[in-house]
């Protein structure tokens, strides 16, 4: 191969647009006779719809119309469930705007269009809504007791319980000669992007035609939906893919207003245009990880780990969301994470909330199940009287046992196994970066009124789901070249690692591929979006199945005009070359060959955490000293942009480890409506954080032998700072059960202590 | 439609007259009335700094103040500390660095660097971090737009 653009660190394209102000998202788009849309949400998070009145809205200045359910012939539509789509929770997934039931704080129950947003907010206190009010169900232990359902025709608030089975954990506990039993916690997080949601939509009457700006994510996905909701084919609705300010696993999911937005430029026959606020955004966008796992771990006296026992409760909010599923099950699947666990007995359970509902954010499922058992190795290491790296040096899965066959889930029968790596090596490495032999001497000394603690954890991250994504390259008129893709941009850099990629693939300059297009519906036959650390993976072996095509086709075009045979052709740059003669690229503008790459199996990169860190004892405050991530990624196509998304999910892992808590009352109200309330990493709290990206097994399931890599600095987060904080405080007791580990948490710990100190 | 005040003010170099609403944020009149939509609207509380213009050489969140108070100002925008024929030195470090992912708080950490560069060129890494402490950024955890920062330093000395 001619070209080494795979590899390097290499700046990015979008940045040109970025650093200027150029970009354009959603709301930077304008068209004549928009209308703007604003959505009245419910206040009451559980209670019976008397009535509805929006005549007096109607008569406020600038308003076109109000639509509410009874707009809607039959019903509003349901969103139907993206990633495991079971019959049974067809029951609790979402109607596009509330019908005969409020179930959480944030449920759309008008949608006001009128000439400004300002306008279509006033008009917000206009509209009558009667409401009488149930029982709100707060959270997971409310909710088992089935006092107060949310949904009346099932009886129950379970929707789900994921089984995740490997061996026969029952008997290897029975016999094991030590066991450890904790309750855990996460908090309730989200993956709050910076630009809020939006959409807008224009329907074309005359040509049928409805187009949706805004699309991220899953735009080929979402286009079915709404053509099963809304009635049109799908060759009649585009969606267009803008610049996403972000994305972690929770924009561009279906949401009700990807209905509401379309329906009501269909039903006013003008443009309209929606642009969420920061406060409806942290009550209408999927939430996160809030789960509590009641663990049990059974070890031999050496520490190896014979057994996982155990059941984890999700507080699923009001809905099953597109993607709501997902944490739950992943938990009860990973919770083993890079170890090696023969038997594993995980029942998942998923309660209906009166709550924003669930969605995916960045790691589901993986930050939760690090945290559980990371945590219960350091508590088992201490009561064991072994070493707690040793414990993990014990366990920790060997390049030779790869593939490694993980825990089946139920009822979906999800088979899987590891692909391939040396686990111990990435700790090693990492403990070596830290300076192991001499920090480890400061474990729980206090020095300056401060105790010093040092976390150290392993973790493993999935990647490249499947089944298929699509790749096409076709010659511009001006002699260079066009890549199109079905995969979707969050923000991550694709445009410069597809093209990285497909120059590597053709053997051209870097700049012979002159736009990298992706997202949206009309650019390729297929396409299946960016989520599960997929993009990469799947859509750059698309690029390269795409770049066989074309060089193919291109060599068979060219043979035609040079007289020669097609293996004798080669493209050069901006010409074909073959039998001594040479015709221009350009000439074959138009020239397109599209690619694909299928996969059933999925990346499992991997790596460790070690982190030093403080703890103030007088405020609970927790400083980091030094922070080192260590992962292996198979194959790194651009190290800038990975170590990006390590260090970038690592602040929102330590968001989640120590800030990030979305708060409810016992009434189902928001306690943390705005960001003064919800507290998201600032560039003052973490500046000492390292990152090491190694690429030493290469995944053997793709052609680039790249792996899934935007999730390795969050998975471990929270485990590592809790480990950390309990290292530093040994010498007082104190185990850290939940997270955030918040000044108020740990400072409540070390009264707690204090008072068994004194007792 | 309220009644409308006319404002005139300057941005990036040029004077312009407005005719809005009061109650009209000066963040939305940038995007909305004079299209420069390099200025983005992330929270609309103050928190988030996506917002951030300079004010007559400050930096200041344009969700926070109304347009009509801008009268008789200097305002300049992300698009006004830009060029087509290259990236600035500041820019060019963000670039080198890796300083910016989804691109959607960007704006405000050009703005807001620039007048922290611009007022103290000498400033150290923690001077840095706290005045950038005012500006959200979910993507990159901050330790490249802190080094792009850094780097950018002697752009701006005398």
């Amino acid at each position: 191969m001619k070209n080494t653009f795979i590899g390097q660190p290499m700046e990015r394209r979008e940045d040109l647009r970025f650093l200027r102000g150029r970009g354009e998202y959603v709301d930077d788009v304008a068209l004549p006779g928009l209308l703007h849309a604003a959505i009245l949400r419910s206040s009451v998070a559980h209670g019976k719809i008397k009535s509805i009145d929006t005549s007096a809205a109607l008569k406020r200045p600038g308003v076109h119309t109000v639509i509410t359910a009874a707009d809607m012939p039959g019903g509003p539509p349901i969103v139907p469930m993206r990633l495991q789509p079971l019959p049974e929770f067809k029951p609790f997934e979402q109607p596009a705007i509330a019908h005969e039931k409020v179930r959480y704080v944030g449920e759309p129950i008008a949608v006001v269009l009128a000439a400004t947003a300002a306008q279509a907010e006033d008009a917000f206190d206009a509209i009558e809504v009667e409401i009488e009010e149930l029982p709100a169900v707060a959270d997971w232990t409310v909710a088992q007791r089935n006092n107060s359902v949310l949904f009346d025709k099932q009886g129950t608030n379970r929707s789900m319980v994921f089984e995740s089975r490997k061996g026969d954990a029952d008997a290897a506990f029975a016999s094991a000669p030590y066991v450890r039993k904790e309750r855990l916690r996460t908090g309730r997080h989200y993956g709050l992007t910076m630009e809020p949601r939006g959409v807008m939509a224009t329907w074309d009457a005359a040509k049928g035609m409805l187009t949706i700006y805004g699309a991220a994510k899953v735009p080929f996905f979402n286009r079915r939906i709404l053509s099963a909701q809304i009635g049109l084919p799908v060759e009649q609705i585009e969606m267009i893919e803008n610049d996403v300010g972000g994305g972690y696993g929770a924009r561009g999911e279906f949401y009700p207003e990807d209905f509401l937005i379309p329906f009501a430029a269909r039903h006013t026959g003008r443009p309209v245009k929606w642009i969420e606020d920061r406060r409806e955004n942290l009550i209408a966008m999927n939430h996160a990880r809030e789960e509590e796992a009641i663990l049990e771990v059974a070890c031999a006296r050496d520490g190896t780990i014979l057994a996982i026992r155990g059941e984890v409760h999700t507080d699923m909010g009001a809905y099953m969301r597109t993607n709501g599923a997902v944490g739950a099950r992943n938990v009860s699947q990973f919770m083993a994470g890079p170890y090696r666990v023969p038997h594993v007995k995980i029942d998942s359970s998923l309660w209906m909330t009166n709550k924003t509902p669930v969605g995916t954010y960045r790691g589901p499922g993986r930050f939760e199940a690090n945290f559980f058992l990371e945590r219960m190795i350091d508590m088992i290491a201490e009561e064991l009287r072994i070493d707690r790296i040793d414990m993990r040096r014990r366990n920790l899965i060997t390049a030779k046992e790869q593939p490694y066959p993980i825990a089946t889930v139920q009822p979906t029968n999800a088979v899987d196994e590891y692909d391939s790596g040396h686990y111990p090596e990435t700790l090693e490495r990492a403990l070596q970066e830290i300076d192991w032999p001499r920090v480890s001497k400061l474990q729980g000394k206090l020095v300056d009124g401060k105790y010093h603690g040092i976390g150290v954890v392993c973790f493993i991250e999935g990647g490249a789901a499947g089944p298929k994504e699509t790749a096409r390259l076709e010659v511009n008129g001006d002699g260079t070249i066009s890549l199109y893709l079905g995969t979707s941009s969050v923000g991550q850099g694709v445009e410069t690692i597809f093209a990285q990629i497909a120059a590597d693939a053709l053997e051209v300059s870097i700049e012979r591929i002159r736009h990298v297009h992706h997202g949206s519906t009309a650019y390729v036959s297929d396409g299946y979006g960016a989520y599960h650390s997929r993009s990469t993976v799947m859509g750059g072996s698309a690029v390269l199945d795409a770049a066989n095509n074309f060089l193919a086709a291109l060599r068979e075009a060219g043979a035609k005009r040079l007289g020669c045979d097609a293996n004798a052709v080669t493209l050069d740059e901006d010409k074909l070359t073959g039998g001594g003669k040479s015709v221009p690229l350009r000439e074959f503008a138009g020239l397109t060959q599209e690619g694909v790459f299928l996969n059933k199996k999925h990346t499992y990169s991997y790596g460790s955490h070690v982190a030093h860190i403080t703890v103030d004892p007088k405020l609970g405050r927790i400083e980091i000293i030094d922070y080192v991530v260590v992962q292996d990624v198979g194959r790194a196509i651009n190290p800038l942009t990975v170590k990006g998304q390590m260090i970038g999910s690592l602040v929102q892992g330590l968001g989640g480890a120590v800030l990030e808590d979305l708060k409810y009352d016992e009434n189902g109200q928001i306690l943390t409506g705005s960001l003064a309330d919800y507290l998201l990493p600032l560039a003052s709290d973490f500046p000492n954080l390292r990152g090491v990206v190694l690429d030493k097994y290469p995944s053997p399931i793709n052609p680039l032998g790249a792996k899934g890599a935007g999730e390795g600095g969050i998975i471990a987060a929270g485990g590592c700072m809790a480990n950390a904080v309990a290292n530093a405080l040994s010498s007082l007791g104190v185990q850290p059960r939940q997270l955030p580990l918040s000044p108020a948490y740990i400072w409540e710990l070390l009264q707690q202590a204090g008072r068994k100190a004194a007792e | 439609m309220g009644w409308r005040m006319t404002t005139k003010f300057e941005v990036n170099g040029k004077p312009v007259s407005v005719n809005v609403e009061p109650r009209m944020t000066l963040a939305d009149c940038l995007r909305h009335e004079l299209r420069l939509t390099g200025t983005h609207v992330g929270c609309e509380h103050g928190v988030c700094g996506a917002c951030t213009v300079l004010v007559d050489g400050e930096a200041v969140r344009a969700c926070l103040m109304l347009a009509v108070q801008a009268e008789g100002a200097k305002v300049v925008t992300v698009e006004g500390l830009s060029n087509d024929a290259d990236l600035t030195p500041l820019q060019k470090s963000f670039r080198k660095h890796h300083a910016l992912q989804c691109g959607f708080c960007t704006p405000g950490f050009i703005t807001t660097a620039h007048a922290l560069l611009t007022e103290e060129p000498d400033c150290d890494a923690d001077r840095v971090r706290e005045v950038l402490s005012g500006n959200i950024c979910r993507c990159t955890g901050y330790i490249g737009i802190v080094e792009a920062v850094l780097d950018a330093r002697a752009a701006y000395k005398k």
